[in-house]
């Protein structure tokens, strides 16, 4: 086995098991960032201001009893669940997080921070967000409740309609990055212009931005759009029925969906790992940095704003952010066959 | 290897799409099925055209296969005819339907004897999305216009059964 081979190896288990971690500070930094807002104290009694919460979460939902309805489809039931967390984890493997290093000068070859570069990862990364649909849908479904299924149909029902919009805004980045490899994509925003702004695609496609971070919340069935599990109306909407660890599965999908969702917008419009200051080497630290401030913007909205109104959320999909998508498409692809951007 | 590990899942779940009784297993199955043959489009170098089979078939087109079924809820298939007979001794609409299976059948062992080398002809030319983008949009552009034009059609036919029923 040669040392690029082993290196790869452990990179690919590195990602998961930070991906596994980023779900529970997530946890940890939703509650005390949801108690700071609301002008509470947040979790505080486990550990160093509450640092070990995501552990006693963790250890809690481990040792729940596990229940099934009688009348549940059971091997769906089980298979829902285990689909959700796949697909979250299977989007961030084509995500690459970093220039290509030799850790020093140890590894003969540069290896690129990346668990698999595929040369159409923009599209591998849609093509996931769409699959992890069948999680909640057949988790709404194979529950046989009332709840379970309205939740879940009104998943699949927003998912698709958001789906839309996330991918022409996708596309409109791959038109100025003419290439679907997100290394490429990265690697042209690098430097900057007149020497101080940030060759980033944001600032040459605020409106694909902000169609991406809408329909990023959206497809990540976050606030303001969480209707997938309206409590107020749904109980908890497709995972109603599920205790546990499968739950504990549904949990861990959302932040990763999170995480994933964010990292791919860091990549197509904020730069990536390319940032002042910083040697190349480090530029992973970048990338964390602004991962992170999407995350914190993510969970901040969460507890600004109040939950749309399901009709409303069709409406402002179909009505107005998928013509602005669609314009913005074509407005892009204009100006890059006539000025040349 | 891999391309044998793809093609059984693809026939497999394929074949077991149609021996389901439950229609939400029949669409998981196919969804299989189509992620087995994107994998098989993998092993040709072609990563564009699988990713797409997953977006169009098994992301776009077969969720929304479970929102009308899961909508309708459609029961376990009933079955018209006495189970115990078996469905070959069976005359009735039988006949016609296994009319057209021969039909597929001679049809596939014809395109299958027919098709040969010439699948390695352009490897470089499916993998390219520009090539794909190109080729649609100048030679292949009547047919492509005409299938746009063939999907609108089906469109339309279907607002208008649906508000003929609603009236």
């Amino acid at each position: 086995m040669t040392l690029l081979l082993f290196a790869q190896i452990v990179l690919t288990l590195f990602v998961f098991v930070m991906l596994l971690n980023s779900a529970a500070v997530m946890v940890y930094v939703e509650r005390k960032v949801a108690a700071y807002l609301q002008q509470r104290l947040g979790p505080y009694r486990v550990g160093w201001q509450g640092v070990l919460q995501p552990l006693a979460d963790i250890i809690k939902l481990l040792f729940k009893e596990e229940l099934r309805p009688k009348a549940a489809d059971a091997f769906l039931f089980a298979l829902a669940p285990i689909i959700a967390a796949t697909c979250a984890f299977a989007a961030f493997a084509v995500v690459p997080f970093g220039a290509e290093t030799t850790l020093g000068g140890w590894l003969p070859e540069g290896l690129r921070l990346q668990v698999a570069d595929v040369n159409v990862a923009v599209l591998v990364v849609f093509a996931i967000a769409s699959m992890s649909v069948y999680g909640i849908v057949l988790a709404g479904w194979s529950s046989n409740s009332k709840y379970s299924l309205l939740g879940g149909l009104r998943s699949s029902a927003q998912m698709i309609s958001y789906e839309l919009s996330y991918g022409l805004a996708l596309a409109s980045v791959l038109l100025l990055g003419e290439s679907m490899s997100l290394t490429e994509i990265v690697n042209q925003q690098s430097g900057a212009w007149y020497g101080f702004i940030p060759r980033w695609f944001a600032f040459v496609q605020p409106v694909g931005f902000l169609i991406y971070m809408i329909a990023g919340v959206a497809e990540t069935n976050r606030a303001p759009f969480d209707f997938p599990e309206a409590e107020q109306e749904l109980v908890a909407g497709y995972h109603t029925e599920y205790s546990s660890m499968k739950f504990a599965m549904f949990f861990l999908a959302e932040y990763v969906n999170m995480v994933t969702v964010s990292a791919v917008a860091t990549d197509l419009f904020l730069g990536g790992w390319h940032g002042p200051f910083l040697p190349e080497s480090l530029g992973w630290i970048w990338f964390l940095v602004k991962v992170g401030a999407i995350l914190f913007f993510y969970v901040w909205m969460r507890w600004t704003l109040p939950r749309y109104r399901y009709d409303q959320l069709m409406l402002f999909g179909w009505k107005v952010l998928l013509p602005v998508a669609v314009i913005n498409l074509l407005v892009t692809a204009a100006a890059v066959l006539y000025f040349g951007l | 290897m891999l391309f044998y590990v793809f093609a059984a899942v693809a026939v497999i779940s394929s074949l077991l799409v149609i021996a389901q009784r439950n229609p939400i297993y029949s669409v998981l199955l196919l969804i299989a099925s189509f992620g087995a043959l994107s994998g098989l489009y993998v092993l040709l170098d072609a990563p564009f055209v699988a990713v797409i089979q997953i977006i169009v078939y098994a992301g776009a087109i077969m969720v929304l296969f479970l929102f009308v079924v899961m909508l309708l809820n459609a029961p376990h298939e009933e079955t018209e005819y006495d189970e115990r007979v078996h469905p070959l001794m069976h005359p009735a609409t039988m006949r016609f339907g296994a009319f057209l299976a021969v039909v597929l059948i001679v049809e596939l062992v014809w395109a299958l004897t027919r098709a040969g080398s010439d699948s390695t002809a352009f490897p470089d030319a499916v993998s390219s999305v520009k090539v794909i983008g190109v080729l649609l949009f100048t030679e292949y552009s009547f047919p492509f216009e005409v299938t746009s034009v063939l999907i609108l059609v089906a469109m339309v036919g279907a607002v208008v059964l649906a508000r003929r029923e609603a009236r």
